[in-house]
């Protein structure tokens, strides 16, 4: 018996769902829209706090994310570089995912030595990765030096100009922090921000921003960057657009096929069931 | 060379994308690959970041025997692989819980508990903003004074589905219905941002794939 057009739409194979978000996903990369984000509160108060830091601050910089949230995080953490060194502050890099270090040390050395032409040691450092987690974190609020007695390329930091007088948390004006999950923005604000009293500035995966949106208004955050609109937003307030707000128009294609699809998949059921109740 | 393992990179992608067809043997070959990669890795990570400067390096160099004592500790974790010898392995499972249980509480109570508690506080009205809306009427201004008031009735709404001592009726079935119906807004916020993750992740392969590696968009 042949099928209706009703009864072929309810049956409809879910690879036709996969080649419709590929194809709206994708098709921005040919077909620019130049979608530009409007600024959030969380966003533009991140981007407040680095403005308002003295020149030539110290900034402890905690990227923690893996090659599988690379695609939101890496733009954040690219742009947080930028700010920081077109402000003349000195990040101190590190890093507590043990599958970062690669990613994080070819962004940092990009960034500020070939894009910004810093010196290493003077103007930034790349200690790398401390595994311990929770312990790492609790442990840098001593010392930081004992918590990283090299730097990544094993230095000893005490022959890195820049680690003169840092010892611990106090040492730096302010923490950034971009994660992916555990361990992360939780956890710095469990353990560090309280205790060891100094301001946290979080970029995160969007999964995380319900959770940490509530940090950021208790004010236990300083400024969040949300995901890939996040980064968006704030590549948008440096002026260095980038990655991300390329990938604001496969973003936008992508979230109209979803709601089109869920419009479409429930006036089939609603019809369908219409026509079965009449059967 | 570059373009080499760029390919390798692009082949790969597509060879797991290949799964939203069907399951086949280039997708089984994508994922052992994965597999295999991602053991050596993290393997050769624990190593060099981890057994060597934080126990091997300090031991055998600075002769710091204290260290003795978690080398022992982490040996003995390896008994659980012996049925007869497997209690050992409960003494240094007791180690780690014991410290991260209290790493944890600590942290929880100092950076959730107290301070979320604190921030939830918040004045019903405040007038300031009914001030701002009174100089610059507008829908912005409007649902500023609103939020205080919504956030607090949505807090006890939300705290009292989640209280069983009173049987949610009559009027209290209200009360418990809306804190339900902000739960599943607040879900729904939730898994809108990981649907917005999912597309941020496919966007990178495509940009990796037409941009980085083939290079025609």
């Amino acid at each position: 018996m042949a099928m209706t057009t009703m009864q072929r739409l309810d049956k409809l194979d879910r690879r036709w769902v996969f080649l419709a978000m590929a194809v709206a996903v994708a098709a921005p990369l040919f077909f620019k829209l130049g979608l530009a984000p409007k600024t959030t509160p969380p966003v533009q108060a991140f981007y407040d706090y680095i403005e308002r830091l003295p020149a030539g601050s110290k900034v402890l910089c905690s990227f923690d994310y893996d090659p599988g949230s690379k695609a939101e995080l890496n733009p954040m953490c690219v742009s947080v570089l930028r700010h920081l060194l077109a402000k003349g502050h000195r990040p101190v890099v590190i890093t507590l995912w043990s599958t970062a270090p690669a990613m994080v040390e070819s962004n940092t050395n990009e960034i500020c030595r070939d894009e910004f032409g810093k010196q290493y040691g003077t103007d930034y450092v790349y200690l790398g990765l401390k595994e311990g987690r929770e312990a790492v974190m609790v442990a840098m609020g001593k010392s930081i030096r004992s918590t990283f007695p090299h730097d990544f390329y094993g230095t000893p930091v005490d022959k890195l100009p820049l680690m003169e007088g840092v010892e611990n948390y106090s040492s730096f004006e302010c923490l950034i922090n971009v994660s992916a999950g555990y361990p992360g923005t939780k956890e710095y604000v469990q353990y560090v921000t309280t205790r060891f009293d100094i301001p946290l500035l979080s970029g995160s995966s969007a999964v995380s921003v319900p959770e940490y949106s509530a940090y950021y208004q208790s004010g236990q955050i300083k400024g969040l960057l949300t995901g890939i609109t996040g980064a968006a937003e704030y590549e948008t307030l440096i002026q260095a657009p980038g990655l991300a707000t390329t990938s604001m128009d496969g973003q936008t294609m992508g979230h109209f096929v979803i709601i089109a699809f869920i419009v479409f998949g429930n006036v089939v059921f609603f019809m369908s069931r219409r026509r079965k109740g009449r059967g | 060379m570059d373009f080499f393992w760029l390919s390798v990179a692009g082949l790969c992608t597509i060879a797991v994308l290949s799964f939203l067809y069907n399951d086949n043997p280039l997708y089984k070959a994508a994922e052992h690959f994965f597999v295999g990669i991602a053991a050596g890795y993290v393997v050769c990570t624990e190593y060099y970041n981890v057994f060597r400067p934080n126990l091997w390096d300090p031991l055998t160099r600075n002769g710091d025997l204290w260290l003795l004592i978690p080398l022992a500790l982490g040996l003995a974790l390896f008994s659980r692989f012996s049925q007869s010898w497997g209690w050992i392995s409960r003494w240094p499972l007791s180690v780690i819980i014991g410290t991260y249980a209290g790493l944890a509480v600590i942290g929880f109570a100092s950076g959730d508990l107290v301070l979320q508690v604190q921030a939830s506080l918040i004045p019903v009205f405040e007038p300031a903003k009914v001030t701002e809306l009174t100089r610059d009427p507008g829908v912005l201004t409007f649902l500023d004074v609103l939020t205080n008031p919504l956030f607090t009735l949505g807090l006890i709404s939300v705290l009292f589905y989640f209280f069983f001592s009173i049987e949610h009726k009559g009027s209290l079935k209200h009360i418990a219905v809306s804190g339900t119906t902000l739960l599943m807004i607040g879900f729904g916020a939730g898994y809108g941002y990981t649907v917005m993750t999912r597309i941020a992740l496919l966007f990178d392969r495509f940009y990796f794939i037409f941009v980085e590696w083939l290079k025609v968009a």
